[in-house]
């Protein structure tokens, strides 16, 4: 039986991005605030110092910062016909693990969606008309718009201090940035990073070719910041172990090196490390949440009475609570009836590998960083003419590459090469510093659709004997074609850099739970403007239970072309706001939209 | 020499017990950032000797294979000099050749590609199985002698009808374990030599990859030169020896 732990304002599941964030903001407001976190603590001088941080085998293969599927997994299907299989070592995405959540490991390249991508159904639809759209896809508008959004977009990039170069300055377009971003109010807070050789060479050829190239914009820092919270960070030294790892160096725009710092020394902040939420508790009538109950690392239970509960774990886990705490109604694909669950998406990426001459093209792979590169955005939302094309979306493209990790690297390799013997270690000899390979060179958007969603596993249970959360999810027509397209005009510019050879490698289905593309997942608690259409009003409040808030991916309708994290800490900004402001002036009720 | 204060200890050991009860066994973070001395975990170097998890036989037939797989040349060792068969031999031994951490709940199923392995056969178990097999193969089919014993090109012919499953081992294709061993050699040729396989960094040296530098800011806009340096390992720089 659990034991009662004296009331809190605020309990926090999950000390990530999310969390943290909300954490810094509702102790600003005077709130106590105590957050429960599954995994351990960790912070740059005990888990990922310099001296042993640069080892692949330990982060990259055997996966030493991540949730371990023994903790938690999950099962996945393509489609209904089948069984659910259970995930037993991680593949298609990575699941962070304990303070920082997945911004521990995460590369950081923090863009912000395009205007249009709030509102890509309404988008698409009057631009190509309805029937442009598939029967079974479920895509729709977010119930909130870029301007809104921007002022928290802008607050995250100056607490990260992120690199890069604006394209749009309040309306006027400037040289050298992303011309088809959103307004911004002011520009980056440091300038981009420097570019090694290949990804320079990138963004010549995309000039040649009448493209607009731009540097990525990224949170491992061109020089030494110091954030609106005091926090300082020092500058990326290019080393080449960024995503999967932790920074050694403090230049990786993570919760540790930007809020954690001067969260914990705040009197009215705690967090409980090692502590596993198992449920969300409700009132009797099911409306209210009283708080939540944990396990800690020796088996025991605690429940933790609260005013206000926020959710802010994993998008996977987000969903899974909620289901397991008998939060909304699950969603069914036959009927599409219920909300949690449903509109679940992830990324659809490609790249094309391009080997070049090795007598006049040294490429050093190994000097990076994780949120390095050029990109062009060209192809990406409906920054282009889709009506020849019969797909809708696109994805942003660009030299990436953010390492030149040995393992990782020399399967990189001219297609035909034995795959052992001396003919392969002379072609791993000859082609390792010559070879411009971005494993995301192809970013692109993945819609929703009725028969992607997620529910409770029928068999499979966890270490407390819960049902794991079930995936049903394959890429569909529209994505294929989309990744076909994406991925050949990808590969026209590899080839202008000069390449020998050029291998393409589009998405293929079915969607393959082994093969990594991003950790990007997101839907299943979605954000809308009524309860017949999402999990979540405009500010992440359910619908169902007012004083719950859940933060984070799972509240995206669907995916768009570019990587989440901006959009997810904006929208923890938005809500964070809309709590300080709205909802505690008359708690415990939906706040108006 | 490490010397805690007492005054720190207090100060970071005090951290509010009289919120939750001593038999709570959550570590609270509160006031102040947490810092242990001594408290990284660095990976713990693999020492050459005896095989841990491999018999004798077993550990000969593996870096038999390793160095077809990576066969010396005249520049750079092969997958047995490189040390591969040691680095599988102590991976196997430990959490990896275990499954630890992996998901192991029953039932177990076959499944489609696209949702990953299902089998409770460990690497451990399954190099076993498949190492036993791949022996008595070798013996029928080449007058009883063992893989290790075998000429180069009878060698690189049972190892092509292991990647083309037309060896089985208990049944099954023998490819599956081609597949695994395949990538483990690689591991133990590219990893960091802390782990038994890529001695002298002999692998980096020969791609040009410098290792654990970790600083390159003065090379990021040095575009199309060739990095003077050599590899440095993370248990291997010559300022932390003693």
């Amino acid at each position: 039986m659990s034991r009662k732990l004296p009331a809190k304002d605020v309990v926090i599941i999950g000390l990530g991005w999310t969390g943290s964030i909300l954490a810094q903001e509702l102790t600003d407001a005077g709130l106590d605030v105590v957050a429960i976190e599954r995994g351990p603590w960790r912070d740059t001088a005990s888990d990922f110092p310099p001296s042993y941080s640069p080892d692949e085998l330990r982060y990259r293969l055997r996966h030493e910062l991540f949730l371990r599927p023994a903790q938690a997994s999950l099962t996945f299907r393509n489609n209904l016909d089948q069984t659910a299989l259970p995930v037993r070592s991680w593949g298609a995405f990575m699941l962070g693990n304990g303070a920082g959540g997945a911004g521990v490991h995460w590369n950081a390249e923090t863009w912000r969606f395009a205007p249009t991508d709030f509102a890509f159904k309404s988008h698409v639809t009057q631009r190509y008309g309805a029937k442009v759209l598939p029967e079974d896809m479920t895509i729709q508008d977010w119930g909130i718009g870029y301007d809104e959004l921007e002022p928290h977009y802008d607050r995250f990039e100056y607490l990260c201090g992120t690199s890069g170069t604006a394209g749009n300055l309040k309306g006027a377009l400037q040289n050298g940035g992303n011309p088809f971003e959103g307004p911004r109010s002011r520009p980056y807070p440091t300038p981009a990073q420097k570019q090694p050789f290949s990804h320079t060479l990138f963004a010549e050829a995309a000039r040649n070719l009448g493209y607009k190239p731009f540097p990525q914009p990224s949170g491992n820092l061109s020089q030494a910041y110091t954030n609106p919270l005091g926090v300082q960070m020092g500058p990326c030294t290019y080393c080449g172990f960024c995503e999967w790892f932790g920074c050694g160096n403090y230049s990786k725009a993570t919760p540790q090196t930007t809020i954690l710092p001067v969260l914990v020394r705040k009197p009215n902040f705690e967090a409980r490390m090692e502590c596993e939420v198992t449920r969300i508790n409700l009132d009797r009538g099911g409306k209210r949440a009283t708080g939540v109950t944990y396990v800690d690392s020796s088996g025991e239970e605690w429940e933790q009475p609260a005013e206000l509960v926020l959710l802010c774990a994993f998008q996977l886990f987000n969903v899974q609570l909620l289901l397991l705490s008998g939060i909304g109604t699950p969603y069914d694909p036959k009927s599409g009836r219920g909300q949690i669950g449903r509109n679940f998406s992830h990324q659809t990426v490609s790249t094309a590998t391009g080997f070049f001459d090795k007598a006049k093209f040294n490429f050093n792979p190994f000097v990076s960083s994780g949120s390095i590169g050029m990109c062009i955005d060209e192809f990406n939302g409906d920054n282009f003419d889709h009506g020849p094309h019969g797909f809708v979306g696109g994805g942003y493209m660009g030299q990436v590459q953010t390492n030149g990790r040995p393992i990782e690297m020399t399967q990189q390799l001219p297609p035909g090469t034995p795959a052992w013997g001396a003919r392969w270690k002379q072609a791993v000899k000859d082609n390792y510093l010559s070879t411009v390979y971005a494993g995301t060179g192809v970013h692109g958007a993945c819609a929703s659709y009725r028969t992607n969603y997620l529910d409770l596993d029928p068999t499979w249970k966890d270490r407390f004997g819960r049902p794991l959360l079930r995936m049903t999810m394959d890429l569909h027509d529209n994505e294929l074609r989309m990744s076909a397209f994406l991925t050949d005009k990808y590969a026209e510019i590899i080839q202008a850099m000069g390449a020998n050879q050029v291998a393409k490698q589009p998405r293929k289905g079915p969607y393959d739970i082994t093969k990594y593309q991003t950790s990007h997942l997101c839907g299943g608690a979605i954000m809308g403007t009524d309860p017949g259409n999402s999990a979540l009003n405009r500010y992440l409040q359910s619908w169902d239970v007012p004083n719950l808030f859940v933060q984070g991916a799972s509240a995206f309708p669907q995916n768009a072309g570019y990587n989440p994290t901006g959009t997810v800490a904006a929208l923890a900004y938005w809500s964070a706001k809309a709590i300080r402001e709205k909802y505690l002036k008359n708690p415990g009720r939906p706040i108006d939209a | 020499m490490r010397i805690i204060s007492r005054r720190h200890l207090l100060a970071t050991s005090a951290v509010a017990l009289f919120i939750l009860p001593k038999s709570s066994f959550a570590s609270i973070i509160r006031g102040a950032l947490p810092w242990t001395p001594g408290k990284s975990d660095p990976p713990t170097r693999v020492m050459p000797g005896p095989w841990v998890y491999f018999t004798p036989a077993e550990g000969a037939a593996v870096e038999a294979l390793a160095d077809r797989l990576i066969p010396p040349d005249p520049e750079t060792p092969g997958g047995k000099d490189a040390g591969c068969a040691i680095f599988i031999d102590r991976q196997l031994a430990g959490p990896y050749g275990r499954f630890d951490g992996l998901y192991m709940g029953a039932p177990f199923q076959p499944g489609t590609k696209q949702q990953g392995p299902q089998s409770p056969v460990t690497p451990a178990q399954q190099y076993r199985l498949a190492l036993a097999a791949l022996d008595r193969h070798c013996r029928a089919s080449y007058g009883d002698l063992p893989f290790a014993r075998l000429a180069g090109d009878k060698q690189d012919e049972v190892i092509g009808n292991l990647e083309n499953g037309s060896i089985k081992i208990e049944g099954r294709s023998g490819s599956d374990f081609f597949d695994q061993l395949l990538k483990d050699t690689r591991q133990g040729f590219f990893a960091d030599p802390i782990y038994g396989g890529n001695k002298d960094m002999a692998s980096w040296k020969m791609i040009g990859f410098p290792g654990a530098r970790y600083d390159y800011r003065d090379w990021v806009d040095r575009h199309n030169e060739r990095y003077p340096h050599p590899p440095i390992g993370i248990g291997l720089h010559p300022d932390w020896s003693l």
